[in-house]
């Protein structure tokens, strides 16, 4: 599948197609990708995250904003930890929650994508958290549902991962404060990385001083410099003066595809051990969105060491879910 | 738009009534109706007034803090606002005496909200609730033990309180259009 990594498949029906992530009266109502949100929207998300993250240290860890709303987790793509944190997000809302894996359900008895999606509307669903392999799959489903119901975007295809990016740059907003003076640097396949392609929008969005990706030309796209990145294919120089190393997952797949050498080249060229996180800034973070392979991207000294902050991002995307869920939401009923 | 109407009645000083809920405070802990209370103010208008009282008083607790925005009722029509910072209780409340505090006691929801909100942090042993103005106008069957100023208003006046420093009080006409 060739998918450009600046604009992916998607349906162009309007000449800004992410308004639809907004209502009428101008409110979130989706969150499909991070482009089209702005500086304030993001701003704004993650400052209603950081209300919600003081639910989680009470007794009873639940507020009753959502309470008598139905959220849709519509998984076509399996994924533990998203699925997980979306889950726990709705539940301390007080929203009932329903789990849909259907990469092992419908779609294999040959029903369409939007005979599914009539069907789990018919149960009154108010929210859609969509996961699928393929780029669009969220807009699409967005574009087809009825009027009262959200979609949240959990990551399609190559396209974006809205969510995550969001709590990355929570994560990062919590440890280091302003983004103005901070150097990130995005490491490893970025080219299959719908993370890396929302983080890059979002940290842009907010002005991170600098940006950097960093891996072999093989995963790298070549049309990447316009969207506000500097191209590293050398860990030294590139984690050189850097605050935040976002490690990516690396795929197996891309080894098959003759796109990488071994998995033990890889390691040596850019996994990030002990040694590699030394060339960034003593202070200097790690991140990753998980789940890591361990000896392949990252050391395991390095993700359970003392800049790692990989739990932290775990804890977080619950308040960010959290977050994006009652803004939309609080959207769909006006 | 703000407009002064004829049959308008008269906020009292905001000092005087400050004075007069910390002596029927006093008076009430005196007496043993509240023992070793704990104070807990609503944000923002209660908190200003609560922190206070809660200096005046000396209570020995830190002050805590309610931000009722994930339990108000109308969250459907107003959406959320972030800029509130988030609830702080800094002690456990069960079994505790808590004197909650707002700044105006109207329809009785923010309240409603704010007992809910407790009751997921312990259960309280009593809650007292403290109010620089109470109006007429309640929905909900709720009312204050201890009260600065009781007024009766038309429901196109609204009282509104402003802080922290100075903390004053106005009343308001909204249009009709509102």
């Amino acid at each position: 599948m060739a998918v450009n990594f600046v604009r992916p498949i998607i349906p162009k029906l309007a000449k800004d197609p992410w308004a639809i992530q907004f209502d009428s009266q101008g409110h979130l109502k989706h969150l499909l990708t991070i482009e089209g949100l702005g500086p304030t929207w993001i701003t704004r998300i993650l400052d209603t995250a950081e209300g919600f993250m003081s639910v989680a240290d009470r007794e009873i860890k639940k507020v009753p904003l959502l309470r008598g709303r139905t959220v849709v987790n519509l998984f076509f793509e399996s994924s533990t930890r998203t699925r997980t944190t979306f889950e726990l997000a709705a539940k301390r809302l007080s929203a009932d929650v329903l789990n849909i894996n259907l990469s092992t359900s419908a779609t294999t008895k040959g029903e369409s994508l939007l005979d599914t999606l009539r069907n789990i509307e018919a149960m009154q669903a108010d929210m859609f958290v969509v996961r699928h392999d393929q780029s669009g799959a969220a807009h699409f489903i967005a574009r087809h549902v009825a009027p009262h119901v959200s979609v949240l975007n959990a990551g399609d295809g190559w396209h974006a991962h809205p969510t995550q990016a969001l709590l990355d740059a929570f994560t990062i907003r919590r440890i280091k404060g302003d983004f103005a003076p901070l150097r990130i640097a995005i490491v490893g396949d970025v080219r299959h990385s719908r993370v890396a392609r929302s983080q890059i929008h979002a940290f842009n969005s907010l002005n991170v001083g600098e940006l950097r990706v960093i891996g072999p030309r093989t995963l790298i796209p070549n049309d990447i410099e316009p969207l506000g990145v500097r191209v590293f294919h050398d860990m030294r120089t590139g984690l050189k003066d850097v605050d935040v190393i976002i490690m990516l997952r690396l795929q197996r797949e891309r080894m098959e595809s003759g796109l990488l050498p071994t998995e033990q080249e890889f390691y040596r060229i850019y996994g990030l051990t002990e040694e590699k996180l030394g060339w960034a800034k003593p202070d200097a973070i790690v991140m990753h969105p998980g789940p890591a392979n361990r000896g392949v991207e990252i050391e395991s000294r390095v993700a359970d060491g003392p800049q790692s902050v990989i739990l932290e991002q775990v804890s977080n995307g619950i308040g960010v879910r959290m977050a994006v869920m009652a803004l939309c939401m609080s959207a769909s009923t006006e | 738009m703000m407009q002064s109407m004829p049959d308008t009645p008269t906020l009292n000083p905001i000092d005087g009534l400050m004075t007069q809920i910390y002596r029927d405070l006093h008076h009430a802990i005196d007496q043993g109706q509240l023992t070793n209370p704990l104070m807990v103010g609503i944000h923002s208008g209660g908190v200003w007034i609560a922190e206070e009282l809660h200096e005046r008083l000396n209570l020995s607790d830190p002050l805590g803090r309610l931000n009722i925005t994930f339990y108000r009722d109308d969250f459907d029509t107003i959406g959320l606002h972030p800029q509130v910072a988030p609830s702080q209780l800094p002690v456990d409340i069960d079994g505790r005496d808590i004197i909650l505090v707002d700044d105006v006691l109207y329809t009785g929801r923010t309240i409603r909200a704010a007992l809910n909100e407790l009751f997921d942090y312990g259960r309280p042993a009593r809650i007292w609730l403290t109010v620089l103005f109470e109006r007429d106008g309640r929905e909900l069957p709720i009312a204050a033990q201890t009260v600065g100023q009781r007024l009766q208003l038309n429901p196109q006046q609204q009282i509104h309180v402003d802080g922290p420093t100075p903390l004053t009080a106005r009343i308001v006409t909204r249009e009709e259009t509102h």
